[in-house]
C-alpha cells in the first residue's frame, strides 16, 4: 500500500530525514516511536506532502511521487488526497460546526452535493460518537470530542491511509481513552493507518509494527513484541527505559 | 459680533427652522446621490484592490511584493488631497480628462486599497498555520483554502479595523467638494455662499455626517456579533 524509497528532508542545511526506506502492507497498523526532534512529525508530514521531501519516492497504492522529479501543484494536491491526516492539535475550523467540519472537504474539494456529504458526516460522528454534538461549534467541545471530529472529517475524504501525529498528547489523561477507542475501531475495520504516538500500551495492542526512529533513520522495526521486549540496538534499548 | 449672530438667528427660531428646512433637502440629497454611493463604490473597489494587494505582499513573488509595497508606500506617504488633485487637475496635462465624480472614485479607491490591505495582511497572517495545513491535508487548492478557511476567519479579525476605514471614508468624501463632486459638503458650501449662514450649514452637515456614522456603528456592531458566534464567551 505505502512504500517509500531513499526519503530525505533538509530545512536548510540541517538534514532531517536522511534517507527513509519503508512499505506498509494494506490494512496494517504502524506505530512509530521515538525521541523529540527525531523527524516523526516531518516524516508524516512528507507522506501527507505538507513537507516537500528534498529526495526520493513515495507511492501509495498505484500512485506515486518522485522528489527528484518535477511534480505540478495538481500532482501534489491528488496525491495528498489519498493520505488523511490527523493532527497533535485537533486544528479543527472554528467558524464551522462539527458537521461542516466533516462536509467541508467532501463539498468542496469533491464537490459532493451538500445533502449526500451532509448524510454521510452524520454517519461519520455516530461512528466516532458524537452524533449529538453535530451543530456544536469547536469552541463547545473537549479536546477529545474535536479530535473524534478531527479523525471524522479526515475519514470524510475516503483516504487509502490515515496519517496520526501523537493525536492524543494534547488531551487530559481522562480525554486519551476515547480517541484511542475510535482509532482501535479503526484499525479492526482494516484501515492502513501511520501513527505517531507514546501510548505504548496502545501500540501493544493495535500496532502490526512499531518502527523506532532516531537522528532522521529508522533504526529498528519489529512487532511490538520483538521491539518492546527484545530490542536489538542500544538506543532503543535506552529509549524504551526512559520511557517506561 | 456673536452676539449679534446669536441675536439675529438663535433667537429667531422661526428663522432658524426655515434656513435649516430649505438646506435639509439639497444636503441630503448630495448625501444620497453623491456622499453615501460614492462611499460605498469605493469602499468595495478599495477593498478588492486591498485583498489582491496583501495577496501580492504575501504571494512569496519577489516582483508582486515590490509592487504592493511600493503603491502602499506611496498612497500612505502622500496626502489624500494631493492625490485627488493629481488625478483630477494634473491628469489633464497628460490629456487624461477624468469627471468629477469617477475621478473621486480613483482616488478614494486606491487610498482605501493602501490602508486596508495592511489591515488584510495582518488578518490573514494572525491565522494559525495549523489552518493552512488541516485544509491542504483534505486536499484543498491554495484559493479554496483562502476562500473557505482563511478569509471567514480573517474577516472576523479584520471587521473592526474596516469598520473604521469606512467610517474615515464617509468623512474624508467631503474632500471631493475640492474636485467639484456635488456631494453633500459642497452643497452645503454652495447654499452658505448664498445666504452667508456658514455655522448654520456647516453644523448642519457635520450632524448629517454623525448620524450616518453612527448608524454605520449600529451596523458595525451587527456585522462583530455575528462573525463572533463561534468564538468561546
Ligand atoms: N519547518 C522547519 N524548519 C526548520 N526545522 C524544522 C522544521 N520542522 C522541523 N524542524 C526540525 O526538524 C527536526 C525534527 O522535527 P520533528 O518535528 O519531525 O521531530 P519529532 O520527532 O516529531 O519530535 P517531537 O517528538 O518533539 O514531536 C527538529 O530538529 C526540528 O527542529
Ligand atoms: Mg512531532
Amino acid at each position: 500500500m505505502i512504500s517509500v524509497q531513499g526519503l530525505y528532508k533538509q530545512f536548510g542545511d540541517v538534514e532531517v530525514l536522511k534517507g527513509i526506506d519503508l512499505t506498509v502492507d494494506k490494512g496494517k497498523v504502524i506505530v512509530i516511536i521515538g525521541p523529540s526532534g527525531s523527524g516523526k512529525t516531518t516524516f508524516l508530514r512528507c507522506l501527507n506532502v505538507l513537507e516537500i521531501p528534498t529526495k526520493g519516492k513515495i507511492s501509495i497504492g498505484d500512485r506515486q511521487l518522485d522528489f527528484s522529479q518535477n511534480m505540478t501543484k495538481r500532482d501534489i494536491h491528488e496525491f495528498r488526497r489519498l493520505t488523511g491526516m490527523v493532527f497533535q492539535n485537533y486544528n479543527l475550523f472554528p467558524h464551522m460546526t462539527a458537521l461542516e467540519n466533516v462536509m467541508e472537504g467532501p463539498v468542496t474539494v469533491k464537490r459532493e452535493a451538500k445533502e449526500q456529504a451532509r448524510q454521510k458526516a452524520m454517519a461519520l460522528l455516530t461512528k466516532v460518537g458524537l452524533a449529538d454534538k453535530a451543530h456544536h461549534y469547536p469552541f463547545q467541545l473537549s479536546g477529545g470530542q474535536q479530535q473524534r471530529v478531527g479523525i471524522a472529517r479526515a475519514l470524510a475524504m475516503e483516504p487509502e491511509v490515515m496519517l496520526f501525529d501523537e493525536p492524543t498528547s494534547a488531551l487530559d489523561p481522562e480525554l486519551v481513552g476515547e480517541v484511542l477507542k475510535v482509532m482501535k475501531d479503526l484499525a479492526n475495520e482494516g484501515m492502513t493507518m501511520v501513527i505517531v504516538t507514546h501510548e505504548m500500551r496502545f501500540a501493544k495492542e493495535v500496532a502490526d509494527e512499531v518502527i523506532f526512529m532516531d537522528g532522521g533513520f529508522i533504526v529498528e522495526r519489529g512487532t511490538p513484541q520483538q521491539l518492546f521486549t527484545n530490542p536489538q540496538h542500544e538506543r532503543t534499548k535506552k529509549f524504551l527505559q526512559l520511557i517506561q | 459680533m456673536v452676539k449679534m449672530y446669536l441675536s439675529n438667528v438663535m433667537l429667531d427660531p422661526e428663522r432658524l427652522t426655515a434656513i435649516a428646512q430649505s438646506s435639509l433637502l439639497p444636503l441630503v440629497k448630495g448625501a444620497l446621490y453623491y456622499t453615501i454611493p460614492l462611499t460605498i463604490i469605493t469602499f468595495l473597489l478599495g477593498l478588492i484592490l486591498a485583498i489582491l494587494t496583501a495577496l501580492a505582499r504575501l504571494s512569496g513573488v519577489k516582483v508582486l511584493e515590490i509592487i504592493a509595497r511600493v503603491y502602499v508606500s506611496a498612497i500612505r506617504g502622500t496626502p489624500l488631497l494631493v492625490q485627488l488633485f493629481i488625478i483630477f487637475y494634473g491628469l489633464p496635462n497628460l490629456g487624461i480628462t477624468i469627471d468629477p465624480f469617477p475621478a473621486a472614485v480613483i482616488g478614494f479607491s486606491l487610498n482605501v486599497g493602501a490602508y486596508a490591505s495592511e489591515i488584510i495582511r495582518a488578518a490573514i497572517l494572525s491565522i494559525p498555520k495549523g489552518q493552512w495545513e488541516a485544509a491542504y491535508s483534505l486536499g484543498m487548492t491554495y484559493g479554496q483554502t483562502l476562500r473557505r478557511v482563511v478569509f471567514p476567519q480573517a474577516a472576523r479579525v479584520s471587521v473592526p479595523p474596516l469598520s473604521n476605514t469606512f467610517i474615515s471614508l464617509v468623512k474624508d468624501t467631503s474632500l471631493a467638494s475640492l474636485i467639484l463632486v456635488a456631494e453633500m459638503f459642497r452643497k452645503a458650501q454652495e447654499i452658505a455662499s448664498t445666504n452667508y449662514e456658514f455655522l448654520l450649514l456647516y453644523t448642519e452637515a457635520g450632524l448629517i455626517y454623525w448620524v450616518i456614522c453612527f448608524l454605520l456603528s449600529i451596523v458595525q456592531g451587527r456585522i462583530e456579533e455575528r462573525l463572533n458566534r463561534y468564538i468561546a464567551r
